[in-house]
């Protein structure tokens, strides 16, 4: 397991990174989430795999059974897991949103006549009057 | 331990509940932005009288004894971080009350910008380097809806390049957490500080170090890693425009100051090849960023590049690895948060009355706003570092350490690029200020005055007292030149930080 488990994640990340090159939004995303995974598989198998009890303390004992697994690797996983899943979640919000404003998923076309920052902000309207919004 | 170090976070957050919960009345909201501010710059204020007086003050959250639980520690770096971030806070709490439109604050504008200072705030106070992680990515995802709120083409634009690279590096962050905690199996950092040493194999360590220098590198916007803070900081309004330039990057340049004086020293890592790599990195980011200024006609693009040349100057403070050296980099981030939001600022002000950012469609300011060409002229003559004003201490206490460790190039490139700026702003005074009126312009220039009916002063109020701390640090640079010292010697002497959080050895 330790000796696989870190060549799955390695190529886990590469496919992520190719993915992440392609023009394609949707496949991008895809990258990032594939990178995420193997992120955290490499968390995961950093923090000392181990086949042996797991970390539980039984009812009337004060300590649990030795040699018990490490926990803390699978908290910060998890704690990963949840923030990847809300930074994914709003990623994707923004690439379809772009996707209805622009009209494309391809990245050339969606990037195009950013130079033109003008019309960015119109001047308030209550300009004159001096409203108080 | 000392409870007031949870308030720089809490207050944030309690600001922000509140204003979720009244989300509906946008003058409550208003409100409550503001108050939220002010008190969070008297807990700084409180906070940093306790540093100052007692040295580093340390908060166990929880109860939980240092290695175990998470830390909270704030040594003379944090504070000063904290105390600036406090200070731009409510500036741009109060330049918003005018710039943010109703919509943007019907949508939470300003919850968010309180959750983005209390991302900001933890990540300067944080002991633990996967606490660190969590701290970034609250930081992020508020500013990633900052950017996209409003949801025009250009947002979008600069919001889907800016998202993907963020996430991109927080995912290299992770990894190269998880690469110290395989290595020594411990996550907070005075700890790390003690046993990356012990680990055998420092080839990994050092690799380690390029990896971190690597994801911080593409927050803090070094040279090969910039290019998504060019494209992306000028499309929304300007005060966040002016949060995102002055503080976000800064805290990149934090983690970096922070992981490269604590972990990484040449004890646990080759120091040698690291330090040559930041100053190698520092001195490309100073001059593509700076050329790169010169060659744009955009107001908000000309300051973004400078941002990425600012970054530069602070890399490479840095990569002397002196004690002078650092004190420089970290007074470099403090006049560049106040001179580069500044600038933000008036560039925000200068849209309102021509109604572009475009320099060529610019000019007649001068002549119809004196007064706001005085304020430009301050924060652009401290940027580009002219006596008496913040930016001259900077580069001068740079350059000094640069001589004083016989890195003549690099100098020379530093002062160089300090001329280079100086030619990007007269370029930005020459049109917008000092250029003749154009033809077509809004019927309010030259009409409505700073100070009066229109309320313009609400804009131009932060950007005076900016100014003010500019010219006052300036005038009298000893007392934060000699705070910035002892932050700069309590970096180098890690033995300090270790104590305070483990106690004694």
């Amino acid at each position: 397991m330790d000796t696989i488990l870190p060549i799955i994640a390695g190529a886990i990340f590469a496919t992520g990174i190719y993915l992440l090159l392609r023009r394609s939004l949707i496949l991008t995303i895809i990258g990032i989430i594939l990178i995420s995974n193997s992120v955290n598989l490499a968390l995961f198998s950093l923090g000392r795999l181990t086949t042996e009890n797991p970390p539980l303390i039984k009812a009337g004992s004060l300590e649990p059974l030795t040699p018990f697994a490490n926990p803390l690797p699978q908290a910060l996983i998890l704690t990963a897991i949840v923030i990847g899943f809300g930074l994914l979640a709003f990623a994707l919000a923004l690439a379809y949103r772009s996707y209805r404003e622009l009209g494309t998923v391809d990245q050339d076309e969606l990037l195009q006549d950013a130079e033109d920052t003008s019309a960015t902000i119109v001047p308030k309207e209550d300009y004159k009057e001096g409203g108080d919004s | 331990m000392n409870g007031l170090l949870v308030l720089p976070l809490a207050i944030p957050l309690i600001t922000a509940t509140l204003g979720l919960l009244f989300r509906k009345s946008s003058q409550l909201q208003r409100w409550i932005g503001v108050l939220g501010a002010v008190a969070l710059l008297a807990t700084a204020i409180l906070l940093f009288r306790d540093v100052h007086k007692d040295g580093i003050q340390v908060l166990q959250l929880g109860n939980w004894a240092a290695p175990f639980g998470i830390t909270l520690v704030a040594d003379m770096l944090a504070m000063l971080m904290i105390g600036i971030s406090a200070i731009m806070g409510l500036m741009i709490a109060v330049y918003s009350l005018y710039d943010i439109d109703k919509e943007r604050e019907r949508f939470g504008y300003y919850p968010l910008l309180h959750i983005l200072i209390m991302g900001v705030n933890g990540s300067f106070l944080t002991g633990d380097i996967f606490n660190l992680y969590v701290w970034f990515e609250v930081m992020l995802i508020a500013s990633f809806i900052l950017l996209a709120l409003g949801n025009s083409k250009n947002q979008l634009q600069g919001a889907l390049k800016y998202v993907f690279i963020n996430l991109f590096s927080s995912l290299v962050f992770l990894f190269g957490v998880a690469l110290l905690y395989g290595m020594t199996g411990t996550l907070n950092m005075a700890d790390l500080a003690v046993r990356l040493p012990e680990v055998e194999n420092s080839g990994l360590v050092t690799t380690t170090a390029m990896i971190f220098m690597v994801a911080f590198g593409i927050k803090a916007a070094v040279f090969p890693l910039f290019f998504w803070l060019p494209a992306s900081y000028h499309t929304p309004p300007v005060a966040i425009s002016a949060i995102f330039g002055g503080l976000l990057t800064k805290v990149g340049v934090y983690a970096l100051i922070r992981v490269f004086t604590l972990l990484f020293t040449g004890e646990s890592a080759d120091n040698d090849y690291l330090h040559t790599i930041l100053l190698w990195v520092g001195g490309f980011t100073m001059v593509i960023g700076v050329l790169g200024a010169a060659s744009h006609m955009e107001f908000r693009k000309i300051l973004s590049f400078h941002i990425v040349s600012q970054i530069g100057y602070m890399i490479m403070g840095l990569a002397f690895n002196t004690a002078m050296g650092i004190m420089g980099a970290i007074f470099y981030v403090l006049h560049n948060i106040l001179a580069k939001s500044n600038l933000f600022l008036i560039s925000g002000i200068a849209q309102r009355l021509l109604g572009t950012f475009e320099l060529k469609k610019m000019g007649g300011l001068y002549k119809h706003y004196p007064f706001l060409a005085v304020l430009f002229l301050i924060s652009a003559f401290a940027l580009a570092g002219f006596p008496p004003l913040s930016g001259f201490w900077a580069k001068l206490s740079l350059v000094k350490a640069g001589l004083s460790i016989e890195q003549y190039v690099i100098t020379g490139v530093a002062i160089l690029v300090g001329l280079l700026t100086l030619f990007s702003m007269t370029k930005i005074w020459l049109t917008a200020f000092w250029g003749p009126v154009p033809e077509k312009t809004p019927d309010h220039f030259g009409k409505m005055p700073l100070f009066g009916a229109g309320k313009l002063y609400i804009l131009v109020i932060p950007v005076m007292v900016i100014a003010g701390l500019i010219i006052l640090v300036g005038l009298n640079a000893q007392p934060l030149l000699e705070l910035c010292m002892t932050a700069a010697e309590q970096l180098l002497d890690p033995s300090v930080y270790i104590e305070a959080v483990l106690g004694p050895q």
